[in-house]
């Protein structure tokens, strides 16, 4: 295992490590004090807002809706696609659709020129939050449906209905906190993703001043050379600020237990809530489905004045010219690097644990770590770091900033059912003769098909919504679709932006329709395979 | 050595031998170049450019997008700072002003190159000649022109058919349309060029803004400029609480309606922009009475650069007539080109001659007196002192 333990090390502890240590000399050099940046406050409170207040939403959201949907496994099937769309690709859409000029205004704004409201880039933050919401509502759905699968949650409802409680208020007061400790690290997952979050905060928050991971990527690319000094000490700033929101999170936990369990103690039983969950789940269907098929509508728009509720003139031009193909090629390229990598990686560990019969101390640690921190705290680090080590900015240098993310999940996607295999289907194979060899390859990789594709596509969609991972590392050279779509943002064309982030969103639905797809193919005269797991 | 160097800041004829040196030495090369990736009609020019150089020189351009020059003197600084000295990631950068000065003062740039690219005989090169001076401060040989800039406004006829005549004017337009006008945020050249263009107007002593700003200078002359801003500023869009990123996000707000006006430094790009689409027929260009501020766009090569005569290649070609009149061509990029028309022989005056024109693109005749750029320190200063005043 210590060969292991060192590929490890080197590949994912190092990287995250040196960044870090890099990031912070930058901070502590004295020229990062004389440097002011305007607004520093309220920078600082819009990035305490949006991303407590995403997160705070997106939990109390998560929790009626996962009762409604903990039913019904087919509803269940549309969550994966807001896991596979990519932050910049929904961002994009809700820009164009809550736009005072957008698509919801059109359909029902009855005069020539725009409302005069305040919508995208809002000083409040809360555009950006809707689309934070948007994004982590499903995620931590998904989290909390599988936690629910581990238990047998029937007999908690029926002793609850049984004393004279609706279900909502068992879901909420009694089966849900008892699931919470298995959402506690998706949860700060989401919680630090939303404070440090780049892309989204480029197109949806507020710019004046912005949130302060978006000011610290200003102060990086800026020119006066002591801008990247600051740029660094804020950085370092926000990775303090993540990791007191989530230390006050965890007070507050402690603290709502309590308040919860004297509620609980009163007995009180309340009026049944069941409409909840429906309306939050369809209401961001609706949203969801909206913005992607405005992109679509700007895709092939040719003139869109406002307050034309459909494109005056449509053309194919913007698809036909294929500029857009080079980039999928490379995001594809790219994202099918890291994620064969990451899972070629996570089979190597886990073949490892269980040849030498020990689970890996300190394995969790370093799967989650990359996820913990705010990303532009260390990447930029990152990026250095290679630079001294003779990996030149490109694509290598991007491929491994993105494995640091795709590595992650792609472990906790095959660690369950890996570990949960059948072992007599093993034991039945070494019986036979079968080698520890044999018995990985035409065995466990048979067995886990379905698994690795799984968590194959989800890899790729992590790639595929890499953002700062691109743009640091890649120096610029590097573009995938990802950081073209936020960057033609800032340009005149809405048409290709919208492109961009449409097309940006079907290659990782493409890996999950394919996740789905082959295993139903390959198994499809062996009925045992196709249950669930 | 100093005698070369005095040769090529004089512009002498530039040894043939080396040049053809320079061109066997960039045949195969790929040339890195950085250039600000938000205008698509700019990037599929360096797609046409790429295509001419490969066939001609076998020299191929690669554009890396920007979405801000900074990022590459960034780049070139990280290469420094780490101790790289070939092999940079940068070959060639679009540059302009401060992120000039900045690499020329840090000594990030390879040169002088200029008067030996073979082509920079049709550019009048002469002393204090346009070509000569990037936001004042002196080129001496360290970057190529290639595009020449120009600041205009541009409205709405159809709906704001009377734009202000005057800097000045713009507080009373305000007033009367509320709501219906923007800058983009001077933290972007664009919106730093609004304020500069302001400036200009209404400075006390316009001569002081050609030295460095010092803090007296500075208050003196821009004490005016504050008392317009605070009285235009509650009429502008949103109440001034937000601005637009940058020009092309004002084009976005001028075509879905909520402003009446947008600005560019390049005087056919709303002509352009009505071609593709992208903003309504009935635009027009406007500017004020007294003249716009004007420059030349350049290129620059990385001290590092790993592809330098590719680079060099590269930045000859942008000077030659058939790359600047394919550039001025409305239907391309329609940019106005840094040739001296007088320097130029009859094939190149004749395909300049033949370029199609638009209803949208002004004449040269209305566009106005060109007004120098202020020193580059003072739209430094400017950017800051807005920031400071205005970020709440």
């Amino acid at each position: 295992m210590i060969w292991l333990r060192l590929l490890l090390a080197g590949g994912i502890v190092a990287p995250v490590l040196a960044g870090l240590v890099l990031t912070l000399a930058m901070a502590l050099r004295p020229e990062a004090s004389g440097f002011a940046v305007a607004g520093i406050a309220t920078s600082l409170r819009l990035t305490l807002v949006t991303g407590v207040g995403a997160t705070l939403l997106s939990v109390g959201l998560s929790v009626p809706l996962s009762l409604w949907l903990l039913p019904k496994a087919r509803a269940r099937a549309w969550l994966a696609p807001f896991l596979a769309v990519p932050h910049a690709t929904l961002a994009l859409g809700l820009a164009f659709l809550i736009a005072p000029s957008g698509w919801l205004v059109r359909l029902v704004w009855p005069l020539d020129l725009p409302p005069a409201i305040v919508t995208v880039g809002d000083p409040w933050g809360l555009s950006l939050m809707l689309g934070l919401v948007l994004k982590e509502v499903p995620f931590l759905t998904l989290v909390t449906l599988a936690a629910a699968a581990q238990h047998l949650l029937e007999a908690h409802f029926a002793a609850g209905q049984s004393l004279g409680y609706p279900r909502s208020q068992i879901w909420r007061q009694v089966v849900w906190p008892m699931l919470y400790p298995a959402l506690r690290l998706p949860v700060f997952i989401t919680l630090a993703f939303s404070l440090s979050v780049v892309d989204m905060a480029l197109l949806l928050g507020p710019s004046h001043p912005p949130t302060l991971a978006v000011q610290i990527l200003r102060l990086f690319t800026a020119t006066d050379p002591d801008a990247r000094f600051a740029a660094a000490r804020l950085a370092i700033g926000l990775l303090l600020v993540t990791g007191g929101a989530v230390a006050v999170w965890r007070g507050a936990e402690v603290v709502t237990a309590r308040l919860l369990l004297n509620r609980l103690r009163k007995g009180m039983r309340r009026v049944p809530r069941g409409a909840g969950g429906a309306a939050i789940g369809v209401s961001g269907l609706i949203l969801g489905g909206a913005a992607v098929l405005v992109l679509a509508l700007w895709s092939v728009a040719r003139r869109w004045p406002f307050p034309a509720v459909l494109p005056e003139q449509m053309t194919f031009v913007g698809w036909q010219q294929l500029v857009w193909a080079q980039t999928a090629g490379e995001t594809l390229l790219i994202g099918l690097a890291a994620t064969v990598i990451s899972l070629v990686l996570a089979l190597i560990w886990l073949e490892a644990e269980d040849r030498s019969g020990s689970r890996m101390r300190g394995g969790a640690l370093i799967v989650i770590t990359p996820l913990l921190l705010p990303q532009i705290s260390f990447l930029q680090g990152v990026a250095q770091g290679f630079l001294w080590l003779g990996v030149p900015a490109g694509r290598m240098a991007v491929i491994w900033a993105e494995i640091l993310f795709v590595f992650p999940y792609v472990m906790i996607a095959i660690t369950g059912p890996w570990r949960a295999m059948d072992a007599q289907q093993l034991a039945a194979a070494a019986s036979l003769g079968a080698g520890p060899m044999r018995r990985f390859w035409r065995v466990k990789l048979s067995l886990m098909l379905r698994p690795l594709l799984t968590a194959a596509a989800i890899g790729f969609a992590v790639s595929c919504a890499q953002f700062l991972a691109v743009l640091l590392p890649g120096a610029g050279r590097v573009q995938t679709l990802a950081t073209e779509a936020v960057a033609l943002a800032s340009g005149a064309d809405r048409r290709l932006s919208a492109l961009y982030g449409l097309v940006l969103a079907l290659l990782p639905l493409l890996a999950y329709g394919l996740a789905l797809g082959v295993p139903a193919w390959v198994h499809r005269d062996r009925r045992g395979m196709r249950g669930e797991r | 050595m100093k005698l070369i160097l005095a040769a090529f800041l004089l512009g002498a004829t530039p040894a043939m031998a080396d040049w053809a040196e320079t061109l066997a030495e960039a045949r195969g090369q790929t040339v890195y170049w950085n250039a600000w990736g938000g205008d698509p009609r700019t990037n599929a020019f360096i797609e046409w450019v790429s295509a001419r150089t490969e066939a001609e020189f076998g020299v191929s351009v690669q554009q890396v997008k920007l979405s801000d020059t900074a990022e590459a003197v960034a780049r070139v600084r990280a290469e420094k700072a780490a101790g790289q000295i070939e092999g940079g990631a940068v070959d060639l950068v679009w540059i302009n002003g401060p992120n000039f000065m900045a690499m020329k003062d840090e000594a990030l740039l390879h040169g002088p190159f200029v008067a030996g690219l073979p082509n920079a005989a049709g550019v009048d090169l002469s002393e204090g000649a346009a070509a000569t001076l990037d936001f004042t401060v002196p080129v001496e040989g360290m970057e190529a022109p290639w595009r020449l800039a120009k600041f205009v406004f541009a409205h709405d006829s159809a709906r704001a058919p009377e734009p202000p005549r005057s800097m000045a004017g713009f507080v009373d337009w305000a007033k009367a349309h509320p709501g219906r006008m923007t800058h983009p945020n001077p933290a972007n050249f664009m919106g730093a060029t609004f304020l500069k263009q302001a400036l200009v107007e209404l400075a006390p002593d316009r001569a002081a803004l050609a030295a460095p700003a010092t803090d007296a200078a500075f208050g003196a002359q821009t004490a005016p400029l504050w008392q317009w801003y605070d009285a235009l500023r509650p009429h502008l869009w949103r109440e001034g609480a937000a601005y637009p990123e940058n020009e092309s996000v004002q084009a976005q707000l001028l075509n879905d309606g909520e402003v009446d006006i947008a600005m560019f430094f390049d005087p056919a790009a709303p002509a352009a922009l009505i071609a593709q689409g992208v903003l309504p027929e009935t635009v027009r260009v406007f500017v004020p009475d007294a003249g716009t501020i004007g420059n030349i766009s350049f290129v620059a090569i990385p001290f590092d650069a790993a592809h330098r005569a590719g680079a060099e290649v590269v930045a000859n070609f942008l000077l030659s007539p058939e790359a600047q009149a394919q550039m001025q061509n409305i239907e391309v990029l329609g940019s106005y080109s840094v040739l001296d028309p007088a320097r130029l022989d009859d094939a190149a005056k004749a395909a300049f001659a033949a370029l199609p024109t638009a209803p949208a693109l002004p004449r040269l005749e209305d566009l106005g007196a060109t007004l120098p750029e202020p020193h580059p320190s003072w739209m430094t200063r400017l950017t800051e002192e807005w920031a400071k005043r205005y970020t709440p």
